[in-house]
């Protein structure tokens, strides 16, 4: 049977989530209540029934690495296969790769040991639920060198800019890959690569000095390569800035956008907590957020998306904000579009309001 | 050789549950909106740094077995020691069911032996409290004791309902009466005991032999040893109790988890509750939802309103809906302007739309799953 490995690449991610990813890369940032970005490219592989994922990450890991610990929440601690986070290694003299092909190069043992001809390779700031299965028949079935998955952006917001769009013929073969700003087929960052062809690509990368696997091995050979794509129908994100961030968050306050990401036949996995459920105190009043476990309510929350083990004291109010893991919010504070990271401390009575446009965001563990 | 092992007693039929304990044991009946039972026990262990535990289990053991697994989530899956289920079993010479909470440790014993402990701790699943044992093993080392009982202070007029300690003033145990008529202590044992295990291995073995005997610690084991004059000490236990036996009880200890004092026992960070977690999302509250004095768990939709209730994961309620000191397990649907009040309302039950069942404060919670409710629509229409 054909299989696919997995490789989440986070090397040439752009992202500017500012106070966010001061201690941490982007595919740690916290995100819908109780989620790492990252979750969402595991999850997707590992309910693709791909039973080993690699990791390219060169910086900032530390909390990355505690989120994943072992794999196993992703089901992924395995005596075959499982979790591999792969740093790149500075320390062979005769090295010269560099950019993604570096991470290639110094791991070629786990593309070669691996017992799967094919490789997903995906990003972390696509956030979607997709079994890729079918895109997966897809490739297989049509013989494909390389299969990009594409969505269609119904409404072009400046996250967008940044990522490739993809010119296609009436049957998916691909023609063109561009930064055409109005095209609204976007480049996922998704694609599925026959193994064998990754790795001459990445040697004739490497030997032209090549510094980005995709950009030069894929997008600037596209003439050579079968190239295809796959359209993804159905709830998706891009997150690569703190308003996008901040926007994709709030989506999810609409019940349709959140059944579509979490209510889904096989959920995102995430590392478990052992959190209470969320109490509510006397008087508490809640509307349209999402909480999640641990938290402790006695104010107000309205429009807001809660992590674990937030608490909120009386008299308090919230209002369309993100308050990540263990916040504590003290009595009579108002927060209107507010972004507070792990662990804030906001004192008895503060007001903070950001704008819709541009949320006001507190730094981990500060007190306000 | 270890110091000390624990014996969880899991067998439990909890007839007074009714339907609650159909198809599962007492302990694995779910408590406090993410747990089961027994999950106060376990997390009592793995706190008290108990890292070998024979779980024994008897009455409809699937679901048990199931939560238990491995002991992952208790961190007792260990190399050595760890969880073990033991159920009854046959032999050569022939095999019975457990007879009574002592045989279950008599059948049991080369189980012990093999970790061959100075103390054994003998537990039950189905008590809702947070107790350290390492507290009640150092007062049993302290008194020397052969064995020591732990032991809370119940009020005068309930005692006759307990088995009661009477002691010395400096707690050894002198007698022991099951629901005396009238009680010269309020000292009630909590059905916690650490026996130093060489004596209460020869104690078991004579028991075993007797044919009169129940082989029950409270009735046979603890009566034997007072007779013989050997040392038993109370230890005395302060914090929050719940022996939840019957449909009333475990409705009081759910709600017991709304109050500010011990509700905050699930928060404790230096006492942290263990259970087999699940992956659902977070809860989603909807815009018309009223949510007070209650706990909610993941993966449940909120559009009504809910008031001093327990919401288990992966539970609906709709729009126009009232929920009042009802308790609803995982998986359940309440549609359209339901009214629930003082009702449990069991795994995966659908209430249909409009649906009212109020039960008044001075009778039994009611316990409801799909067929009782089945039954209940049948015979008088919607309003009940």
């Amino acid at each position: 049977m054909d299989t696919m490995m997995g490789l989440i690449n986070l090397e040439h991610e752009h992202h500017v989530f500012n106070e966010l990813t001061y201690f941490r890369n982007g595919s740690s940032i916290p995100f819908g209540g109780r989620y790492r970005m990252i979750d969402f490219a595991l999850s997707n592989m590992v309910n693709s029934g791909i039973h080993e994922v690699a990791i390219f990450a060169r910086s900032k890991f530390r909390s990355l690495l505690d989120h994943l610990g072992t794999g196993e929440n992703w089901s992924l601690d395995r005596r075959n296969g499982g979790l591999y986070i792969l740093p790149p290694d500075w320390n062979d003299p005769t090295d010269m790769s560099r950019g993604d092909l570096q991470f290639f190069h110094n791991n070629r043992d786990y593309f070669r040991r691996g017992k799967s001809s094919y490789v997903l390779i995906s990003g972390s700031q696509f956030i979607s639920n997709t079994n890729y299965h079918d895109a997966f028949k897809f490739h297989l079935d049509r013989k494909a060198d390389v299969t990009l998955i594409s969505t269609k952006i119904e409404e072009l917001q400046p996250e967008h800019n940044s990522y490739f769009r993809i010119e296609a013929d009436d049957i998916g073969w691909v023609k063109n890959i561009t930064n055409d700003r109005k095209n609204p087929s976007l480049f996922t960052g998704v694609y599925i690569i026959n193994k064998e062809l990754l790795m001459e690509i990445v040697d004739d990368c490497i030997a032209y000095n090549n510094n980005h696997f995709f950009v030069h091995g894929i997008k600037e050979r596209l003439a050579g390569l079968k190239v295809q794509t796959y359209r993804h129908r159905g709830y998706s994100a891009f997150i690569n800035t703190i308003e996008s961030y901040y926007r994709q968050n709030m989506k999810l306050l609409e019940e349709k956008n959140y059944q579509e990401l979490f209510y889904q036949p096989t959920f995102v996995r995430t590392k478990i907590s052992t959190n209470p459920p969320v109490k509510y105190r006397k008087d508490s009043v809640v509307k349209n957020s999402i909480l999640a476990n641990g938290c402790i309510i006695a104010g107000e929350v309205e429009d807001s998306v809660l992590f674990r083990g937030v608490s909120v004291k009386k008299g308090t109010t919230i209002k369309n904000s993100i308050i990540m893991q263990r916040c504590t919010i003290d009595e009579g504070v108002y927060l209107e579009n507010v972004i507070l990271d792990k662990d804030v401390h906001v004192t008895e009575g503060q007001r903070i309001i950001g704008s819709k446009d541009k949320p006001y965001v507190v730094a981990k563990r500060q007190t306000v | 050789m270890e110091e000390i092992i624990g014996m969880l007693l899991a067998g439990g039929e909890g007839k007074r549950l009714g339907a609650l304990t159909n198809n599962i044991a007492k302990p694995a009946v779910p408590f406090g909106g993410k747990y089961r039972i027994i999950d106060f026990t376990l997390s009592n262990c793995t706190n008290s740094n108990i890292q070998t535990l024979g779980v024994l289990t008897q009455y409809s053991p699937l679901e048990l077995n199931r939560h238990i697994g491995n002991g992952k989530p208790w961190d007792l899956d260990r190399g050595t020691g760890g969880v073990s289920v033991l159920s009854p079993y046959t032999a050569k010479n022939g095999g019975d069911w457990y007879s009574g909470t002592a045989d279950a440790i008599y059948q049991n014993i080369h189980f012990i032996n093999q970790h061959n402990p100075e103390y054994v701790l003998v537990i039950s699943g189905d008590h809702i409290y947070q107790m350290d044992y390492q507290r009640l093993l150092e007062q049993h080392k302290a008194t020397e004791a052969d064995a020591t009982i732990s032991v809370i202070e119940v009020p005068w007029e309930e005692a006759s309902r307990f088995g009661i300690l009477n002691t010395t003033e400096n707690l050894r145990i002198y007698e022991f009466d099951e629901k005396p008529i009238n009680p010269k202590s309020n000292l009630a044992s909590m059905g916690i005991y650490i026996f130093t295990w060489e004596t209460l291995k020869a104690y078991l073995i004579k028991d075993a032999q007797k044919k009169s005997s129940s082989h029950d610690f409270g009735k046979d084991i603890i009566p034997a040893m007072l007779d013989n004059d050997l040392r038993l000490y109370a230890y005395q236990f302060n914090g929050y109790w719940k022996d939840v036996g019957t449909i009333q009880s475990y409705w009081e200890a759910n709600m017991d988890l709304l109050d500010e004092d011990w509700g905050q026992a699930l928060n404790n960070k230096n006492w942290k509750m263990y259970t087999n977690d699940t992956n659902y999302p977070p809860q989603f509250i909807g815009e018309d939802a009223v949510v007070s004095h209650s706990l909610i768990n993941s993966g449940c939709f909120v559009y009504g309103m809910i008031e001093s209730s327990v919401l288990f994961k992966n539970v609906v309620v709709e729009r126009g809906c009232s929920i009042n000191q009802s308790i609803l397990h995982p998986g359940v649907k309440v549609g359209k302007n339901a009214t629930l009040e003082r009702v449990i309302v069991m795994e995966n039950t659908e209430i249909p739309e409009g649906t009212s069942i109020r039960i008044g404060e001075n009778e039994e919670p009611l316990v409801i799953n799909q067929d009782i409710l089945t039954g209940m629509l049948t015979l008088s229409g919607e309003e009940i």
